[in-house]
């Protein structure tokens, strides 16, 4: 079995395109172009050159000593934290900007969770000097108030999304009702593997520099590319998408998807959407997706924004589906632990996101030689509130 | 014969389409809007299915869907509702809803009640064309079900062609580049567009939608089609204090006047 998007934006039963009229001329035009203008040499020349330098690429691939001992396997940390803006958001953003100029769209969309895609898209705006406009549930804006902040100090418009639950799933919502309004001039900068097809295979593409840096560096450090285990969570699953993609199709590396288990999987208060959902149509994919006997879509619960939707991308729907990788779920508590685990042996405070793939070690029995791979997709300064919160440490 | 082609066999000037969200004021004023809207003279009603996440709505109609989904409006109730409508409806009906909740009920399922209570055509914005045909188009013809296709300013003359030719009933014409209510008036901006279509002499009758608030842009609008669909500027004026039918009754002949 191979991992791949197929011509219709398939991947095995998962994707698609399901969006209505109104979009599928902008989606078509992507569709139609986004291939050959990220294949163009000008194109990957300005993409490496600002990874390199804006976002400061390569990350490092850190051996984390301590946490190796205590977990007894070799354990390696990609060190997207240390991204630009604070996490592997970025990498996603910085691809699309340069896309969207090459489109000739003068106006930027983005929708938010947590704030921190939202951050990505008004720092490569700030630096192409271009109109940005980021929509952010009224929840949400209330709860990561810094992030709104660092948006509008970067000079981006922040709208509140009012309807629904006022979160994630309704920000996002609102951008797509924005581009249906502004067709000609707009991208929509997506910022994870989800949404209609173009969207999941682009945005994984632009994330897979993470694991193209793994494979090199494991190959420096260990005289090999492939680590028997690659972790990361998953809310709509960019940075795991990011770190599995060069590993999709190598059979000897297992790869392992961590969801966000809130208060319990069984308490009404998850976003385990590969325990609790079932396929459907969300955002223009079809997808596995948490909601109601009649099809209506239910309002996820994790302590962490980023990981709080109710869908994943199809990708991960796929892996699912298929085995390819191994979903573990993780709740509020164990992820808040796992960080401050990380935060007193390796001196790092991860994003609670993040954090919730250190938890799934526990889940987990490792044979010492095992060489373990964990995306440490972004730093906790966003968090300080959650953490203080949360007291136990 | 599909009550669709029936309505635009014998009236092909000034067909009024209405649409309302099933559940909205009230849960059980279904039946009662119906009948309403036949009596005022709505040649042509559609029925909104509420979802809780209408990508393809503005304001007024997303809050009607989520007061309908808070009454308890679902699938399930909403074909208990119309289980004798053709005892007392006789004007086309369509549905019209998002793919999600559809889905979940089993398409098959839903193509059968649809024709079980004599729903006569869908409107599903995003179920693209391409799904349809490829999975879902057996299904309607068994059922004798029409699904309804939107084009905007934006539809190339190509994919116009390959609407027409996989269309029954009507082609819904969205009028400019919007949601549902964003826009209140018809342009001079889009008379390229309706042009453009007119001039394809499409095999399917057009009915424009979106921006149509009344009898000015009702007038406007059939100038340019067979007719209008009105939603957003209904659904506002059944939210307003008085009796549901005088409200219906009178937003329908302020229209048509």
């Amino acid at each position: 079995m191979k991992v791949q998007v197929d011509e219709r934006g398939y991947y095995g039963n998962f994707g698609g395109a399901f969006i209505p009229e109104m979009l599928y001329p902008n989606i078509e035009e992507l569709r139609e172009n986004y291939e050959q203008i990220v294949q163009a040499p000008d194109f990957q020349k300005q993409f490496n050159h600002l990874l390199r330098d804006f976002v400061g690429r390569p990350t490092p691939l850190y051996l984390a000593e301590r946490l190796s001992e205590k977990y007894g396997a070799e354990i390696y940390l990609k060190r997207e934290d240390l991204c630009h803006t604070g996490a592997h958001k970025v990498n996603n953003t910085v691809g699309q900007i340069l896309l969207a100029q090459k489109l000739g769209k003068q106006k930027i969309i983005a929708e938010t969770g947590a704030g921190q895609h939202g951050v990505a898209t008004a720092t490569v705006c700030a630096l192409m000097g271009i109109e940005c406009i980021v929509y952010m549930g009224k929840v949400d804006m209330a709860r990561q108030k810094p992030n709104v902040e660092r948006m509008r100090i970067l000079g981006a418009e922040v709208r509140p999304a009012k309807s629904g639950s006022k979160t994630l799933k309704d920000a996002t919502n609102e951008a797509m009702r924005h581009w249906i309004n502004n067709p000609t001039d707009t991208h929509y900068i997506i910022g994870s593997v989800v949404g209609p097809h173009p969207y999941p295979e682009m945005v994984a593409r632009f994330q897979s520099v993470i694991s193209k840096e793994i494979k090199a560096q494991l190959l420096e450090k260990k005289g090999k590319q492939n680590p028997d285990y690659v972790i990361a969570c998953v809310g709509g699953g960019s940075n795991a998408a990011g770190a599995f993609y060069h590993y999709y199709n190598e059979e000897d590396v297992r790869l392992i998807a961590v969801e966000a288990a809130g208060l319990g999987n069984q308490t009404g208060h998850s976003a385990a959407t590969t325990v609790l959902g079932k396929p459907g149509v969300l955002h223009g994919s079809k997808t596995l997706l948490m909601q109601t006997e009649d099809g209506q879509v239910i309002e996820p619960y994790s302590i962490s924004a980023g990981l709080d939707y109710p869908g994943i991308g199809p990708v991960h729907a796929h892996l699912f589906e298929t085995g390819r990788a191994k979903f573990y779920s993780v709740t509020d508590e164990e992820a808040m632990k796992a960080g401050i685990l990380l935060s007193r042996t390796e001196g790092i405070i991860p994003a609670v996101e993040s954090a919730h793939a250190f938890a799934a070690l526990n889940q987990m029995t490792f044979n010492p030689s095992d060489v373990v791979v964990i995306n440490l997709s972004g730093r906790g300064d966003k968090d300080l509130e959650t953490y203080i919160k949360w007291g136990k440490y | 014969m599909n009550r669709i082609d029936k309505l635009f066999q014998d009236k092909k000037e000034r067909v009024l389409n209405v649409y309302f969200t099933a559940g909205y004021p009230q849960l059980n004023d279904t039946t009662t809007i119906l009948e309403a809207l036949e009596t005022s003279g709505a040649d042509l009603i559609e029925i909104g299915i509420p979802y809780s996440d209408p990508i393809a709505d503005g304001p007024t109609i997303q809050e009607s869907n989520g007061v309908a989904l808070e009454n308890g409006m679902s699938l399930k109730v909403l074909f208990s509702q119309l289980k004798d409508i053709r005892d007392k409806v006789s004007v086309p009906i369509v549905l019209m809803g998002y793919v999600n909740p559809i889905v979940q009920f089993g398409m098959e399922n839903f193509c059968a009640k649809c024709e079980e209570v004599g729903v006569d055509a869908v409107i599903l914005p995003d179920l693209p064309m391409f799904e349809y045909l490829e999975m879902y188009k057996p299904m309607f013809e068994k059922h004798g079900l029409y699904n309804i296709f939107l084009i905007t300013p934006q539809t190339s003359d190509a994919r116009i062609k390959q609407v027409d030719e996989n269309s029954n009933g009507f082609i819904y014409m969205v009028s400019s580049a919007s949601t549902t209510g964003a826009k209140t008036s018809i342009s001079l901006d889009q008379s390229d567009y309706f042009a453009r279509v007119k001039n394809m002499n499409l095999k399917n009758p057009t009915l424009i939608g979106f921006g149509i608030s009344n009898a000015e842009t009702f007038d406007k609008a059939c100038e340019n089609a067979n007719g209008a669909i009105i939603g957003s500027a209904f659904i506002k004026a059944i939210s307003e204090e008085g009796n549901l039918e005088e409200k219906i009754s009178g937003f329908v002949k302020s229209v048509k006047q």
